[in-house]
C-alpha cells in the first residue's frame, strides 16, 4: 500500500476521489506523524480529532456520490495566526495564550468548505514577526534539515511560517497555510525545500487572521509542489465583503491553467538583486534558474529595480508602524492575558500585561513603530517610507513593461543555525531582502526549491509576477520545478 | 447690533469662539460594523466582534453613514471631497477597544462650508452673520466607562463603541455667546432637517467642544482653550461667558493662558483644567491600512444631492412668499423640521377638505396652529410631538369653521375637548350641539322678534346711535343660544334695520 504521508494535495484528493484509500486513512496517517514529531515543535496544538472529523465527512460525501471539493480529504496544518472557532488561537504569543475564538477566519473556512481537515495549529514567529521561528512563546521550531557536515546543529526552518515549512517538509502535513508580510511564506519554503506562494495583496481575505501589518499581510499556501500550491490557493482565495481590502475578482482555475511552457514569455532578471558579496551557491542557483527558464522557451531580459536598496528600510518602518497600532488591542481589558498587580490602575494594568504578554522582538517592533509615527518624526520616517513604497511599485510596473515575470533568489542564504542571528536583529532582517520588495508592491510571488547548496541545504528560487497574475507565477514556478527535479528531503532524525 | 465685550480693568476685550460639534450620524448600524446603534440598550448588547476589537477583525465602511455625512456637507454648502481617507488616532483607554479611533485627519470627506445665523429676528437684514465651517469628518465614537458598578473596578459598555460621528469644525468666526448659541441652534436645525443627526443633546447624540480665546479688539488671536463635551446650547453659551471672563482675569492678573483641555461644571458654572498641552497625547495619526481611500462617484453624489429636503431658510422664504404667512409664523413653523412637517400636513389636509389651493388656506392654518394649538398645548405643558390632535383632525376642525358649521368661538371650545378626549372635531360638535344655524328663515324670525321687543332702541339706532348694532347682534345670538351664524345674523340685521 502507498505510504499515504508521502502524498501531496493533488494525489490525496485524487486518491480519495478514486477510492484508492479513504480520507480517514489519510488523516490517521498524518496524525501519527504529527504525534511522533514533537521534537520539531512544529505544532502548538494538534487537533487529530478535527482531522478525522473532516475526513469522515469527506468519506460520507463520497459514499453518497457527492462532490468532494478542491481539497476533499486533504488534511492540512493551520498557521496559528488564523482564528479557528473553538480551537486556541495564539499568534505564538503569551498574551493570546488560551484565547479561543468564537469565529473562524475566512481563509480557514474556505478550506474547510473545500473539504480540507485540520491536523493542528502550527507554530510561528510571535505575531509573525521573525525570519527564523525563534520568537515564538511556545519555543523554537526545529527544521527537519541538517547540514551534511555530520554535525547536529539545529537549523532554522525560516519564518515566520516556520511551523508550516517544517510540517510540510517533514511530511507531517501535505500542505499548510502560511502568511507573508515580508517573506514569511517564501523564505521558510526556500529554507525547507518546499513551494509556497504569496498571492496578490487582496486575493485572500485577511478577516480572522491576527494582524501584523495590514497593508502587507497576505495568506497563501505552502506545499510540496507547484500544483499543490495552485489547488490550495484556489481554495483559499476569493472576495470577502468583510475585508475592505479584499479583491472583488473571480478566482481563476489555477490548477487547470498550469503550463510549464515558457515560449513567448519574457523573464526579467533584476540587476540590483545581484549584490556584492552574494553567497556563491545562491548566485549559482540563480544562474541555473535563468538557464532552466531559457530552456523552457523564455526570453531572458535584464531589468532594473533601482529602488531595491531602499525596500528593506522602508519595510522596517511601515510594517512596525502598522504593527504598533494593530497590537494596541492586546491590552488585558477584554480577552487574553491580564496582569493586574495589587492596587494597579488602568495604566499599570496595560504596562504589566503588555510587558508580560509580548516577547522581545514584538516589543522591539512596537517601539520602532511607535517611534516612527511620533510627532516630529512622522514625515521623516513614515511619509518617506510611503514614498519609497510608491517608487518600488513603479520600479516593478516599469520592469513589467519589459518582462512577464521576474526571477530572483528567495533568500540571500540557505537556512542558518538557530541562535546564529538571533542576537543581531539587523542581520536577521537582511534575510528578507529579496522578499520584501514584492510585499511592498503587493505582487504575487512564490518560492520553489531549486537544489541544494554545498552544505546539502535547500535553496529556493523566487518568481515575482504582475498584479493578479498568479497563473504566470505558478507556470514559471512549474517550469523551474520540472527542470530542477528536486527530490531531496531531510533524513528523519526526530 | 452692539459688539459683545468683556469689561476688564485694562479695558474692553473681545472673545473669539470656534466650535467642534460631534454629531452622531443617524443610521441603523455602526460606522464600520453591523451592530445596532439604538439609544438606551442594555450594556454590551450592541457589540460586534469588530467593535470589541477581537483579533483579526476588520472594519468595513457603512455606506449609509458616508451618505449622511455627504448630505450634511451639501446642506451646509460645503465642498464635498470625492477622495478622502481614514486615519487612525492612537491612544490607550479602556473604552477604546482597538487602541485607536478611526477618524479622518489628513483628508476629510467634507471641506469648507458655511452657515448663516440671524442674531436678532426683529432686524434680520442687519444682524445676519455668516459662520465659516472648516471641515466635516466622520469618525468612530468610543465606548463608555461605568465607575459606579463595583467598589474597586470600572466596567466598560461598548454599545457606543464604533458608532458613527460627524465632527463639524467651525472657523473661529463667532464673537459672543449669542453667536455661538445661534450657530449651534442653526446647525442642529439643519442636521434635523437633513435627517443626518437627531440632535438630541440630552442623549449625547450631539455635543460640542468649545474653543475660546480673548484679545483686545483688533489684536491677533490669543491662546485658546478647548472645553470638551458641552451638551446643550445654554451650556455652550455659559462656557463662552465663563471662560472668556476667566481668561481676561488671568491675563489682567499678569498670568498667561495655556493651551489646554478643560471641562465645564454646570453646577458651579465654571470650567476646570483637564489636561495641558504638555500632557497631551501624541496620537500618532497615520492612514488606516485596513481601509482603502473613500472614493465617491458622481452617481452617489447625485443621489445624495437629490435626496436633500427643502432646508430651513428656503422653506421659511417659501412660507412667506408662496403661502403668504407672516414673517413671525414662517419663522416659528420652520424652526424645527417636525413642526414644519406637521404644518404642511395640516395645510394639505385643510386644502383638500375645502377643495381650495393650499395657498388660500395656509395663512389661516398657520394662525390657528401658532396661536390656538400652540397656546393650548403650552397650557397643558406638552408639545406638538405628543399632541393628541393630529394634522388631519386639525384640518377637520378648520374645515368646520371654514364651512360655517361652527363659529370661531365654538372652535376654541371644540379644540379644548379634542385635546381632552382625543375625539374628532365633527363628533364633538355633534355631541355638544355646537353646530351653528345658517338657516336664514330661523335667523330672520329671531331678528324680527328681537327688533319687535326693542322698538325704542330701533328708533334710537335709526336716529343715529349706530353703536346699538352690537346690542341687536348680542340679543339675536342669545335668542339663538349662540348657534346663529354670526355673518348671517349681521347680514339680516343690516337688511332689516336699513
Amino acid at each position: 500500500m502507498t505510504q499515504l504521508t508521502e502524498l501531496g494535495v493533488a494525489a490525496i484528493r485524487d486518491g480519495v476521489a478514486a477510492g484508492s484509500f479513504t480520507a480517514v486513512e489519510v488523516a490517521e496517517a498524518f496524525n501519527v506523524n504529527v504525534a511522533a514529531a514533537s521534537a520539531l515543535n512544529a505544532f502548538i496544538v494538534a487537533t487529530p480529532e478535527k482531522a478525522i472529523e473532516a475526513a469522515k465527512a469527506t468519506d460520507a460525501r463520497r459514499a453518497k456520490g457527492e462532490a468532494l471539493g478542491l481539497m476533499g480529504g486533504v488534511p492540512i496544518g493551520m498557521k496559528d495566526l488564523f482564528a479557528t472557532k473553538g480551537v486556541q488561537t495564539t499568534a505564538a504569543s503569551h498574551i493570546l495564550e488560551h484565547f479561543v475564538p468564537e469565529y473562524e477566519s475566512t481563509v480557514s473556512q474556505n478550506l474547510w468548505d473545500a473539504g480540507a481537515g485540520m491536523l493542528g495549529k502550527l507554530n510561528l514567529d510571535q505575531f509573525a514577526m521573525g525570519s527564523s521561528n525563534e520568537t515564538s512563546y511556545f519555543g523554537n521550531v526545529i527544521s527537519p534539515w541538517r547540514r551534511k557536515d555530520g554535525g547536529n546543529a539545529a537549523l532554522a526552518p525560516g519564518g515566520s511560517s516556520g511551523g508550516s515549512s517544517t510540517a510540510v517538509s517533514a511530511r507531517l502535513a501535505p500542505a499548510a497555510t502560511g502568511t507573508d508580510t515580508g517573506g514569511s511564506i517564501r523564505q521558510p519554503a526556500a529554507f525547507t525545500g518546499i513551494s509556497g506562494i504569496k498571492p496578490t495583496y487582496g486575493r485572500c481575505s485577511r478577516w480572522g487572521i491576527v494582524a501584523f501589518a495590514s497593508s502587507l499581510d497576505q495568506a497563501g499556501p505552502m506545499a510540496r509542489d507547484v500544483r499543490d500550491c495552485a489547488i490550495m490557493l484556489e481554495a483559499m482565495a476569493g472576495f470577502d465583503p468583510k475585508d475592505a481590502t479584499s479583491l472583488d475578482m473571480a478566482v481563476p482555475h489555477w490548477e487547470a491553467g498550469l503550463n510549464p511552457d515558457m515560449k513567448g514569455k519574457r523573464v526579467g532578471v533584476p540587476r540590483e538583486y545581484r549584490m556584492d558579496g552574494m553567497d556563491a551557491d545562491v548566485a549559482a542557483s540563480w544562474d541555473q534558474g535563468i538557464a532552466w527558464l531559457e530552456d523552457a522557451g523564455a526570453e531572458i531580459v535584464e531589468v532594473s529595480l533601482p529602488h531595491t536598496k531602499y525596500a528593506l528600510p522602508a519595510y522596517y518602518i511601515i510594517a512596525p508602524a502598522e504593527a504598533s497600532s494593530n497590537l494596541a488591542r492586546y491590552d488585558g481589558v477584554r480577552y487574553g492575558l491580564r496582569d493586574l498587580p495589587d492596587g494597579a490602575g488602568l495604566q499599570d494594568m496595560y504596562a504589566a500585561t503588555r510587558a508580560a504578554g509580548f516577547g522581545a522582538e514584538v516589543k522591539r517592533r512596537i517601539l520602532i513603530g511607535t517611534y516612527v509615527l511620533s510627532a516630529g518624526f512622522y514625515d521623516a520616517y513614515y511619509t518617506q517610507a510611503q514614498k519609497v513604497r510608491t517608487l518600488i511599485s513603479r520600479d516593478f510596473a516599469q520592469a513589467f513593461e519589459q518582462c512577464d515575470v521576474i526571477l530572483a533568489p528567495t533568500a540571500p542564504t540557505a537556512a542558518f543555525g538557530l541562535g546564529e542571528k538571533s542576537d543581531d536583529p539587523l542581520a536577521m532582517y537582511l534575510n528578507d531582502v529579496f522578499a520584501v520588495p514584492a510585499s511592498l508592491a503587493g505582487l504575487p510571488a512564490m518560492s520553489v526549491p531549486a537544489g541544494l547548496n554545498r552544505e546539502g541545504l535547500p535553496l529556493g528560487l523566487q518568481i515575482i509576477g504582475r498584479p493578479f497574475d498568479e497563473q504566470g507565477v505558478l507556470n514559471a514556478g512549474l517550469a523551474l520545478e520540472v527542470r530542477a527535479g528536486f527530490v531531496a528531503r531531510p533524513e528523519k532524525w526526530w | 447690533m452692539e459688539n459683545y465685550r468683556i469689561h476688564g480693568m485694562s479695558g474692553e476685550w473681545e472673545v473669539v469662539i470656534g466650535l467642534e460639534v460631534h454629531a452622531q450620524v443617524t443610521s441603523q448600524s455602526k460606522l464600520f460594523s453591523g451592530a445596532a446603534t439604538a439609544f438606551g440598550a442594555a450594556p454590551n448588547s450592541q457589540v460586534s466582534l469588530v467593535d470589541a476589537a477581537m483579533p483579526g477583525m476588520l472594519p468595513v465602511p457603512n455606506r449609509e453613514c458616508i451618505r449622511q455625512a455627504v448630505r450634511t456637507g451639501m446642506a451646509l454648502n460645503a465642498k464635498i471631497n470625492p477622495w478622502s481617507r481614514f486615519d487612525r488616532k492612537n491612544y490607550f483607554y479602556a473604552d477604546l477597544p482597538q487602541g485607536y479611533q478611526i477618524s479622518q485627519l489628513y483628508h476629510p470627506i467634507v471641506g469648507e462650508g458655511e452657515i448663516d445665523v440671524v442674531l436678532d429676528e426683529k432686524n434680520p437684514e442687519t444682524t445676519t452673520k455668516t459662520i465659516g465651517i472648516e471641515r466635516i469628518h466622520v469618525e468612530q465614537d468610543a465606548g463608555k466607562l461605568m465607575h459606579d458598578q463595583h467598589p474597586t473596578m470600572s466596567y466598560v459598555d461598548l454599545n457606543r463603541s464604533g458608532v458613527a460621528l460627524m465632527e463639524i469644525v467651525s472657523r473661529p468666526d463667532m464673537r459672543s455667546p449669542a453667536e455661538a448659541g445661534a450657530y449651534l441652534t442653526k446647525l442642529r436645525q439643519i442636521l434635523r432637517y437633513v435627517g443626518s443627526c437627531d440632535g438630541n443633546m440630552d442623549q449625547g447624540s450631539m455635543r460640542a467642544d468649545v474653543n475660546v480665546s480673548v484679545r483686545k479688539p483688533g489684536d491677533e488671536f490669543g491662546t485658546r482653550t478647548e472645553t470638551k463635551n458641552v451638551n446643550s446650547v445654554r451650556f455652550v453659551m455659559a462656557v463662552v461667558e465663563a471662560e472668556a471672563r476667566r481668561q481676561v482675569d488671568v491675563i489682567e492678573d499678569g498670568g498667561r493662558i495655556v493651551q489646554e483641555t478643560r471641562l465645564y461644571d454646570p453646577d458651579r458654572n465654571e470650567t476646570r483644567s483637564m489636561r495641558s498641552k504638555e500632557d497631551a497625547h501624541d496620537y500618532r495619526y497615520f492612514p488606516d491600512p485596513d481601509l482603502l481611500p473613500l472614493e465617491l462617484d458622481q452617481a452617489f453624489l447625485d443621489e445624495c444631492e437629490a435626496s436633500l429636503p427643502e432646508l430651513p431658510d428656503a422653506k421659511r422664504a417659501r412660507y412667506e412668499s408662496s403661502l403668504g404667512l407672516s414673517a413671525y409664523n414662517a419663522r416659528v413653523l420652520t424652526s424645527d423640521v417636525e413642526t414644519a412637517r406637521w404644518f404642511e400636513k395640516l395645510v394639505t389636509a385643510t386644502a383638500a377638505k375645502a377643495k381650495k389651493p393650499e395657498a388660500e388656506v395656509a395663512k389661516q392654518a398657520s394662525n390657528w396652529l401658532t396661536s390656538e394649538l400652540f397656546g393650548a398645548l403650552n397650557k397643558l405643558g406638552t408639545d406638538l410631538a405628543s399632541s393628541p390632535v393630529t394634522p388631519e383632525s386639525g384640518a377637520e376642525l378648520l374645515g368646520l369653521v371654514a364651512s360655517g358649521t361652527i363659529s370661531g368661538s365654538a372652535a376654541k371650545q371644540v379644540l379644548g375637548l379634542m385635546l381632552e378626549t382625543g375625539d374628532g372635531a365633527a363628533a364633538i360638535v355633534t355631541r355638544e350641539g355646537l353646530t351653528q344655524t345658517s338657516d336664514t328663515g330661523a335667523i330672520e324670525a329671531a331678528v324680527d322678534a328681537v327688533l319687535a321687543a326693542n322698538a325704542n332702541k330701533v328708533a334710537d339706532y335709526k336716529g343715529g346711535k349706530e353703536a346699538l348694532f352690537g346690542f341687536f347682534v348680542g340679543q339675536t345670538m342669545k335668542a339663538m343660544q349662540g348657534k346663529g351664524n354670526p355673518g348671517l345674523v349681521n347680514e339680516v340685521l343690516k337688511a332689516k334695520l336699513a
